[in-house]
């Protein structure tokens, strides 16, 4: 390559730079408060750089949200244990067998997430509370798997409908049910469309604010979402720890980008898993 | 055979009671008066079509119908057009490109709660650092009121959820460049095609099914949107960031009126279903497109 090409591909990395810079700027702002001392927020100039920095805002966030983080934790693991339970075996079915109906239940599951979550929030509080489980963990991990299960269903069996007929026929010959084809062939292979399905299940039910704010009266099961909104609304002034509350519920995103990168490209862009 | 369809069957019972009852339950709901007393005594006595009546004689419908649109509308185009124009900046070939991108995608990952946050703090009307910058270089002469004046407060949420779009627009936007085969833009550079003219003639036509599918989700997901207007504003002030979503939970869970709420959900659900319908249509003229992207 040379000399002149290398300049301007270098040139073109600058720009790059400088215009993921200004469309992450606000994540920068979101770090650069969460360790200002209050005092330190409230200056003119702001201060740019979180020098003379403070882990007091974290202390106060894991004091007063470490409930609430526990709760999303627990609510979000729910909800990936009981999506992939109804999403493998329905995949494995959609995309293995002639079943009837087939075609509706995928249309079925593209239409149902066109549903505006107002509207299930609106009727699921009304199931919740004729079943005695408002204000209980269980109604958010039901509620959150409605986001989650069409999505996981669609990118479990775009990907099993390209696992080789072959490799299950030959388990079948052999003697094996579907359901020994399913758990030692099947399973093993889709493991990076499984890993997908359950980030992606995290992701909503940790993210989830309109469920977790209309199903719950109760503080006791409320998730971090819920935690910082009450928290902007109780104490404006009190950003710094308001903004460590808010990085510490992006740490799942992050960690998720950093060790899951592939399977997140994955997931944006639905089915088109490649490995 | 039986056992077979026992794999299938979880998740149409699941679909039928975590979809198709709710669904039905809010036709009949929105149908009754159904209020907070309902949920003790058992009773929501039936009123036929008073409650759409109540609703499309509010005042606040017709704001909450603007401002949907509005919101809408501001934030497909400009997700779309920035996401496009990033997508197209990273084809280029240069070092760190792959890092870069991924790294656009943390404000996609993040809670939107977050992300609503960290709005409201920068458009803090006296310590926001919007307001310090404009004022600091002598652009404003004192702070504006971006989140409580009723003129700024639907484009600064606006602002925001556009903020919110940008990475899912730039990535799907970006898989669907990537498929245009690279032989088409040489011919074009051959017959003497300059950068422009080859993306107005093999860029953007062949990107149009993407495209399609990209601003019908955008479109079904901006309608939806709950967590970042809720955040900022709540709706306010006085319903100047009012949307359907945010009037049908004000309704239901701040008047505790379930069923003017429930009527104001189907009202959504008819707008979502109409464009549902084009985004099917858009799907079947497209078979790689993507099968899902999420909230927000």
């Amino acid at each position: 390559m040379g000399v002149h090409r290398r300049v301007r591909t270098a040139f073109t990395t600058v720009v790059a730079v400088a215009i993921v810079a200004v469309l992450l700027f606000p994540l920068y702002w979101m770090v650069n408060a969460s360790f200002q001392p209050p005092a330190g927020l409230l200056e003119t100039p702001p201060r740019w750089l979180p020098l003379d920095g403070t882990l007091e805002g974290y202390r106060e966030a894991l004091d007063g949200q470490g409930r609430a983080l526990l709760n999303s934790v627990v609510i979000a693991a729910g909800t990936v244990a009981l999506t992939l339970l109804l999403a493998v075996p329905a995949a494995y079915a959609l995309s293995r067998f002639r079943v009837r109906g087939a075609g509706v239940v995928l249309f079925a599951l593209l239409l149902v997430q066109m549903v505006p979550g107002i509207v299930m929030a609106n009727s699921l509080y009304a199931v919740m509370n004729q079943t005695g489980l408002l204000n209980t963990h269980l109604a958010l991990v039901l509620a959150d798997s409605t986001v989650a299960v069409p999505f996981a269903v669609l990118i479990l069996r775009a990907f099993m409908v390209t696992i080789p007929k072959e490799l299950g026929e030959a388990a079948m010959v052999d003697g094996a049910g579907a359901a020994r084809v399913l758990w030692s062939v099947i399973l093993p292979v889709s493991r990076n469309a499984m890993i997908t399905a359950a980030l992606f299940a995290f992701l909503f039910a940790w993210a989830d604010f309109l469920f977790a704010i209309s199903l719950n009266t109760d503080d006791a099961v409320m998730p971090v979402t819920v935690g910082i909104y009450r928290f902007i609304g109780a104490h404006t002034a009190d950003w710094n720890s308001v903004m460590a509350t808010g990085v510490i519920a992006s740490i799942p995103a992050a960690v998720l980008l950093v060790a899951a990168q592939r399977y997140v490209a994955a997931g944006v862009t639905g089915g088109a898993l490649k490995d | 055979m039986l056992l077979r369809v026992g794999f299938l069957a979880p998740l149409v019972i699941y679909l039928a009671v975590f979809f198709g009852y709710p669904l039905l339950a809010n036709l009949s709901m929105a149908l009754r008066e159904y209020t907070a007393a309902s949920f003790y005594t058992g009773e929501a006595p039936f009123v036929g079509a008073a409650n759409y009546a109540a609703v499309l004689a509010d005042p606040v419908f017709g704001t909450a119908l603007g401002n949907t649109a509005l919101f809408t509308a501001g934030s497909l185009v400009f997700q779309f057009a920035i996401g496009l124009a990033l997508a197209v900046f990273f084809q280029r070939n240069f070092p760190l490109n792959g890092l870069l991108r991924s790294l656009l995608l943390v404000p996609w990952l993040l809670p939107l709660v977050v992300s609503g946050t960290v709005w409201r703090w920068i458009f803090d009307q006296e310590y926001g650092v919007l307001n310090q910058t404009l004022l600091g270089l002598g652009v404003i002469d004192q702070g504006l009121p971006w989140l409580s004046s009723t003129s700024m407060a639907l484009a600064s949420v606006t602002v925001a959820n556009i903020w919110v779009g940008i990475p899912f627009n730039m990535v799907i936007l970006y898989g669907g460049l990537q498929s245009i085969p690279a032989h088409l833009y040489e011919a074009a550079a051959l017959d003497g095609a300059g950068p422009w003219q080859r993306f107005r003639h093999v860029t953007w036509p062949l990107l149009r099914p993407v495209s399609a599918v990209v601003l019908m989700l955008g479109l079904v997901y901006t309608l939806k949107q709950f967590d970042v207007i809720m955040v900022l504003t709540q709706g306010g002030p006085a319903n100047a960031t009012q949307t359907l979503t945010t009037w049908a939970h004000a309704l239901s869970f701040g008047e505790l009126d379930f069923g003017l709420g429930a009527a104001v959900g189907n009202l959504l659900i008819v707008i979502a279903l109409g464009f549902a319908l084009l985004y099917l249509r858009g799907l079947r003229a497209q078979p790689g497109a993507p099968v899902a992207g999420r909230r927000g």
